[in-house]
């Protein structure tokens, strides 16, 4: 019988970068890549950054072109997506009604923005797909007030490149401090510290209970204005407003299935579905069982999906020498002019800061999540510092030895606004 | 493998996100602003670009570290 070969859900980082590993393995059956978007495959960290700020176009942003997609023998289905799998009879079902059939399936359908609570009507943006940001990069053409609701990683961002581009932004969030949860309340303040540093207003500790349609104000965008009420009162007049209050896996696909699904795809070490051995997952729709860890995971980094597609294709490639996924963590994130970088897993009970005598905008964070091994690192504006932070998550070094082997120590890093 | 591969850097995309060095380490490195720099011995810099040579035997893994790169910044060519 013909192979029906390797067909891969989702056409973002994890999907394309596995078909790519696979032919570069020397796979030789079919790669199909099937997609729910019209657009080519396109990579998403840019987004929020260098595409929102016009520093990168759409088609340097891509992923994978038609013609690298011929030349690597990799069928794409774009515009159609999955909506049903039969694990027994071997076949996804795509919303026209096609039937795919496979040998092996990866699902990689990812993750999709958290929706707005109070509506989308024009000017309320979401950002997750290239269709939010054209929308959100009108409105930032047109200049006026951004409020930008969530002052995570991708809020954050987005405030930046809006700020950037001379909009007035103020960014609101329910945490006193948004990044104290992953950094810890001194280092998530300081991270605070660098909105009002440029010019960007926040008000966190301090919900949002609506948005609210203005048709009394027409913005230069050509679309009513926005009223954002604030949970004692206050009103926000805005000409957009962005949402980035999280994200949700996208499995509902696959509830009649019977794969096990739990906030995501539940996934063993090999990154195969529990109790199958043809269907795998990978990238944000994942969650496996991280040997290193000791439990189940589910991580929405670039650099993870990118390491789970390459583990994913051995797999497939080489069923009799499987390898389990024990990925490090690492994440990084532009704001304004700085580049902060995280690895391993912060936010713990113990944490010492570095600093470069020679740059001052330059300091790190090693955190130790048990107060004796060292388990990651933050760093601002310093690649090479958390390259070696990198190299030592998992190693058992502990958070003193690898204190003492990258150099001095200060207690208190300097603020943004004093270094500028 | 093929012979004769070579791998080009260029440090003016680079953004110093160390993938490439996390998958290769005894070809790629970091300098101290964070930009990306071959280790290979005879690798030259013209300008913001560097190349230099990959061995045949560690093609696939180069080709990886290539592919990590969030911007782009690597690129390999295999030459017949």
């Amino acid at each position: 019988m013909r192979p029906r070969g390797v067909v891969i859900v989702g056409t973002s980082v994890a999907g394309v970068k596995t078909a790519e590993a696979l032919r570069s393995g020397g796979f030789e059956e079919p790669v199909v890549l099937i997609g729910a978007e019209d657009d080519l495959p396109y990579d998403k960290p840019a987004l929020s950054k260098q595409v929102l700020l016009g520093t990168s176009t759409e088609a340097q942003n891509l992923l994978l072109s038609q013609e690298a997609a011929d030349a690597a023998g990799i069928e794409l289905r774009l515009g159609n997506a999955a909506v049903r799998l039969e694990v027994h009879e071997h076949f996804v079902e795509l919303k026209d009604g096609a039937r795919v059939g496979y040998d092996s399936l990866v699902i990689a359908t990812g993750v999709r923005a958290r929706p707005s609570p109070w509506g989308q009507p024009p000017g309320v943006h979401l950002v997750r797909t290239i269709a939010d940001v054209r929308g959100l990069r009108r409105d930032v053409r047109s200049g006026g007030r951004l409020v930008v609701v969530g002052g995570s990683f991708i809020g954050s961002e987005v405030a930046a490149a809006a700020n950037a581009q001379g909009m007035t932004v103020t960014v609101v969030d329910p945490a006193p401090v948004p990044m104290g949860r992953v950094l810890g309340a001194e280092i998530g303040e300081i991270l605070s510290q660098l909105h009002p540093a440029h010019g960007v207003e926040t008000i966190f500790g301090m919900g949002v209970s609506d948005v609210i349609i203005d048709p009394s104000v027409r913005t230069a965008a050509g679309h009513s204005g926005l009223t954002v009420h604030l949970d004692d009162g206050t009103l926000l007049p805005a000409d957009a407003v962005v949402i980035g209050i999280g994200t949700i896996p996208n499995d509902e696909w696959l509830l009649g299935s019977g794969l096990v699904i739990d906030n995501g795809v539940v996934c063993d070490e090999f990154s195969r579905a529990r109790g199958t051995t043809d269907v795998y997952a990978a990238g944000d729709v994942a969650r496996w069982f991280h040997p290193r860890h000791q439990e189940s995971v589910r991580v929405e980094h670039w650099t993870t999906a990118v390491e789970h597609a390459q583990n994913v294709a051995h797999n497939i490639s080489h069923p009799d020498d499987l390898r389990p996924f024990s990925p490090v963590e690492y994440i990084w994130s532009d704001q304004y002019d700085w580049k902060i970088q995280m690895t391993g897993r912060t936010g713990a009970v113990d944490y010492r800061v570095l600093r470069d005598d020679g740059r001052q905008d330059r300091f790190a964070v090693l955190y130790s999540t048990d107060g004796v091994t060292f388990s990651g690192a933050m760093t601002a504006n310093w690649p090479k510092l958390l390259l070696a932070c990198r190299r030592a998550v998992g190693t058992g070094v502990t958070i003193n030895e690898l204190e003492a082997s990258l150099g001095t120590t200060q207690r208190r890093p300097r603020l943004p606004s004093m270094t500028s | 493998m093929n012979h004769n591969s070579t791998v080009r850097v260029d440090r003016s995309t680079c953004q110093g996100y160390g993938n490439c060095v996390m998958k290769a380490p005894d070809y790629f490195d970091l300098d101290d602003d964070g930009l990306v720099f071959l280790l290979r011995p005879g690798a030259e810099m013209n300008g913001h670009e560097q190349t230099g040579d990959v061995e045949p035997d560690d093609f696939v893994r180069v080709e990886e570290a290539v592919k990590s790169c969030p911007v782009d910044a690597l690129s390999i060519d295999r030459t017949p």
